[in-house]
């Protein structure tokens, strides 16, 4: 809750030992980490805007996850909360992004000449390409801890910038509050639409406190660029099509995030960055890049295949279902989309997104004419 | 009026830097570098500056909740920025009804206390919601009446044909410790503690056993799922919102007697729910035992320096603005084949303060022709008064089944008088 130290204070009366939560069920990055020392150590500190130590955890305590999926247990709610807080977060940004040290810097690259390729991935195979991120506005609080003033400013910036584009990236808002029916039947048709959120990891942090107030979706003319404003980050950035040119998408995203970033900029605002954590977003699943980059492609025999896993662990890439995350593959077409976000710049993650799929294509041939594919299996990345 | 103060508030946020921003709030040039030089950093207090009340205030045109039928900019202006002593905020009392704007139907409260104080302290929005919500219950000129002695009960006893089961069920909050929706997790354990210690005072047809939800065994969760004493995590949104199930399940728990006619449960959506049941129609006994239970738990739990919360303007202080003064809710299942599909059966249910649920509780509906048959009213009557009016009214409804059964004809009782008459 934003503007109090909502009884921070009052916490101090009992002892560390008292407060500390019971994460004995537990299966998540925070419940590894956190100790009752660390909990002692941690307790009665809170960031200027006052989002306390039990603010992150919360939604780690209330759901103490699955014993197959590692969820990330804490969330920000500021920018300076991974500062107040590094002594919980470093570790779960080092267990979460394949060892990332608190001393390691992260490479920003949004330029897309630097992709090599990506414009011929075969669309009999790849129905389609996607990238998206996320991005925090500096000075605002983010969706777990964020007043509802605070949120309609950001509505607010973030209408102003997106209303300045144009040509390609020319388009229009829409306020999830104010929709029509036939506009919210049209979002939904073209799988635009996001709804409020239902996951508890979601709910449990705050984050869909107000709906649908200063939430909404903007997109282009062309519907290839979309970006959702206060869901579970400010903005959340979208570049999509149909088929398998997934340099063209990164393209029109470059372009895009950098034309939004300086027109944000235009008013005296930045984007919350630092060299260490890249783009800082509410999960810390999402620094760095913040960047999943992925396809919707057919591989019924390929996903049939005993080393399918293996492929894309070694590939740095991970498979869902097209309803994406938590949801099966339907009719064997798959969700596929690298696995990092932090320590990898944008450009080398697409990279080994097109480069990857490219060869799990070459794999689905290979089995369809009834051919080995064990020639072709990859290094670890 | 509220699109106007958006809109200036907003050109002001983006159409300069924050430079000029905090320039034009009054903040002094050395006082603006500081906060310029890392531009993320305003403190709690600076952020309450840039953003005024009018820039906060909630989006309520769509809702239709006892809390937004009442709260107005002026209220919230006057409110926003003041604290209860444990630090509880309005913003946090109406969250809840923020979030759940309600049904066209059925008017939810869409507020909630987050300790003593918040009554108090917010009482500016609390008071015209309880008077809304309890027939015009003035807290500022009326005092709630308490009286626990089930000897004035009378006719106490139901024609078993018909009543299959009663019940009668309250809350109680630990003075000096905060409510559900604000408590601490070493809070809770505390209510946890001090709840379960005196009830292991208990003797006689009193005597019984705590059930932990944290660690039951599985055996032990069947046999209260059976029973029909479980409660599970909430999933309503009204109380989800409110922030009550955080941390789930610590601190939660069951206790109830050996015979499984007195039921407690721990830190739900209050710190204590108070049940005595039975089969049958003896509601004289189930209240009987209901008041003996609820005394010797005050008594013990005030022997180790403890009280309810409790003050004559409001009776007992519960989470929910809608369970105050008693917080009792008297009930049977009870059969009515004939009277249940009568037109006038809502009206005579209104007239005599009564509600009518299905038996799976609040929001379900009715199977077969058995009813969950309870008092209306909450806050103004007492426990005396209020279950001696369920078993009058009860035995009114018997009557008319049975008159119709006959084929006599029945008649609407004239309602019951309100205490402000």
């Amino acid at each position: 809750m934003p503007f109090g130290n909502t009884h921070n204070q009052l916490k101090m009366n009992y002892s560390a030992e008292q407060e500390f939560p019971d994460l004995s069920k537990h299966n998540n990055h925070m419940a590894k980490v956190l100790t009752p020392d660390m909990y002692a150590g941690l307790r009665d500190k809170q960031t200027p805007s006052g989002f306390t130590l039990d603010d992150v955890i919360q939604t780690g305590v209330d759901n103490p996850g699955h014993p197959f999926i590692m969820t990330v247990g804490c969330v920000a709610g500021d920018e300076e909360t991974y500062d107040v807080f590094k002594d919980l977060l470093d570790p779960v940004i080092e267990d979460r992004h394949g060892g990332y040290k608190p001393t390691d810097k992260h490479k920003t690259d949004l330029n897309s000449d630097n992709l090599q390729g990506g414009d011929d991935l075969d669309p009999n195979y790849v129905l389609s390409s996607r990238v998206r991120t996320g991005r925090s506005i500096r000075g605002f609080c983010l969706p777990p801890h964020c007043s509802r003033g605070e949120r309609r400013g950001i509505e607010n910036l973030s209408i102003e910038a997106l209303s300045s584009l144009d040509g390609d990236l020319k388009g229009k808002y829409y306020a999830l509050r104010n929709m029509t029916d036939e506009e919210q039947q049209q979002l939904i048709d073209d799988h635009f639409l996001f709804d409020k959120p239902v996951s508890p990891l979601l709910l449990a942090s705050g984050m869909a406190r107000d709906w649908p107030d200063a939430r909404g979706i903007w997109h282009n003319d062309n519907k290839t660029f979309l970006v959702w404003v206060n869901e579970e980050d400010h903005l959340r950035v979208i570049s999509m099509q149909k088929g398998g040119n997934m340099r063209e998408v990164f393209t029109r995203f470059c372009e895009g995030l950098t034309k939004i970033e300086g027109l944000f900029k235009e008013k005296g605002h930045e984007f919350m960055w630092n060299e260490h954590l890249g783009y800082v977003l509410t999960c810390p699943s999402n620094l760095g890049t913040g960047l999943r980059a992925g396809v919707h492609v057919k591989l019924p025999n390929l996903s049939k295949h005993e080393s399918f896993g293996e492929v894309l662990k070694r590939l740095r890439l991970q498979k869902r279902g097209t309803g994406g995350v938590d949801t099966a593959a339907v009719g064997g077409v798959f969700d596929i989309s690298n696995a990092d976000r932090l320590g990898f710049s944008e450009v080398e993650l697409v990279q080994m997104v097109v480069d990857g799929v490219q060869l799990l294509v070459d794999m689905e041939k290979r089995l369809e004419g009834g051919q080995s594919i064990s020639d072709l299996m990859p290094e670890q990345k | 009026l509220l699109k106007n103060f958006e809109t200036s508030f907003t050109k002001m946020l983006t159409g300069r830097n924050t430079a000029v921003l905090l320039a034009s709030l009054g903040v002094g040039g050395a006082a603006t570098s500081y906060l310029m030089s890392d531009s993320s950093t305003l403190s709690a207090e600076e952020r309450r500056k840039l953003y005024p009340p009018s820039s906060d205030f909630p989006d309520l045109r769509k809702h239709n909740n006892c809390m937004a039928s009442s709260l107005t900019p002026a209220i919230y202006s006057k409110l926003r920025d003041k604290l209860t002593p444990n630090n509880w905020s309005l913003d946090q009392c109406i969250q809840t009804g923020v979030d759940n704007p309600g049904h066209p139907f059925i008017k939810t409260v869409g507020m909630v206390a987050g300790d003593e104080e918040t009554y108090e302290v917010f009482s500016e929005i609390f008071n015209p919601v309880i008077k809304d919500r309890h027939n015009g219950y003035d807290p500022c000129t009326m005092k709630h009446p308490t009286d626990l002695d089930a000897s004035k009960i009378t006719s106490g006893m139901f024609d078993e044909n018909y009543v299959l089961s009663s019940r009668v069920r309250t809350g109680r909050s630990i003075r000096g410790l905060s409510l559900p929706p604000a408590c601490s997790r070493a809070e809770r354990r505390e209510v946890e503690r001090v709840v379960v210690q005196a009830l292991s005072g208990l003797t006689g047809d009193l005597s019984g056993r705590y059930y932990s939800l944290g660690e039951m065994t599985e055996k032990e969760q069947q046999r209260l799922i059976d029973d029909h004493f479980l409660f599970d995590k909430p999933v309503s949104p009204l109380l989800t919102c409110a922030g009550m199930a955080r941390d789930w399940p610590d601190a939660r728990g069951i206790w109830h007697n050996n015979e499984k006619t007195f039921l407690i449960w721990i830190n739900e959506e209050d710190h204590t729910r108070v049940i005595s049941m039975e089969k049958g129609g003896n509601m004289k006994r189930v209240f009987e035992r209901f008041c003996r239970g609820l005394k010797q738990v005050e008594h013990l739990i005030q022997e180790r320096g403890w009280e309810f919360m409790w003050n004559e303007r409001l009776g007992y202080i519960l989470t929910c603005p809608s369970n105050l003064g008693t917080g009792l809710r008297a009930g049977v299942h009870v059969r009515l084949p004939k009277l249940s599909k009568d037109p006038r059966f809502s009206k005579i249910l209104e007239n005599l303060r009564l509600q009518k649920r299905g038996t799976g509780g609040v929001d379900t509906a009715a199977v077969g022709d058995t009813f969950d048959i309870s008092n209306n009213d909450r806050l103004g009557k007492s426990e005396v008064e209020l279950v001696q009016l369920l078993i009058d009214g009860v035995n009114h409804l018997i009557d008319c089944e049975k008159r119709l059964e006959k084929g006599q004809d029945i008649k609407v009782p004239s309602p019951v008088a309100q205490f402000k008459k």
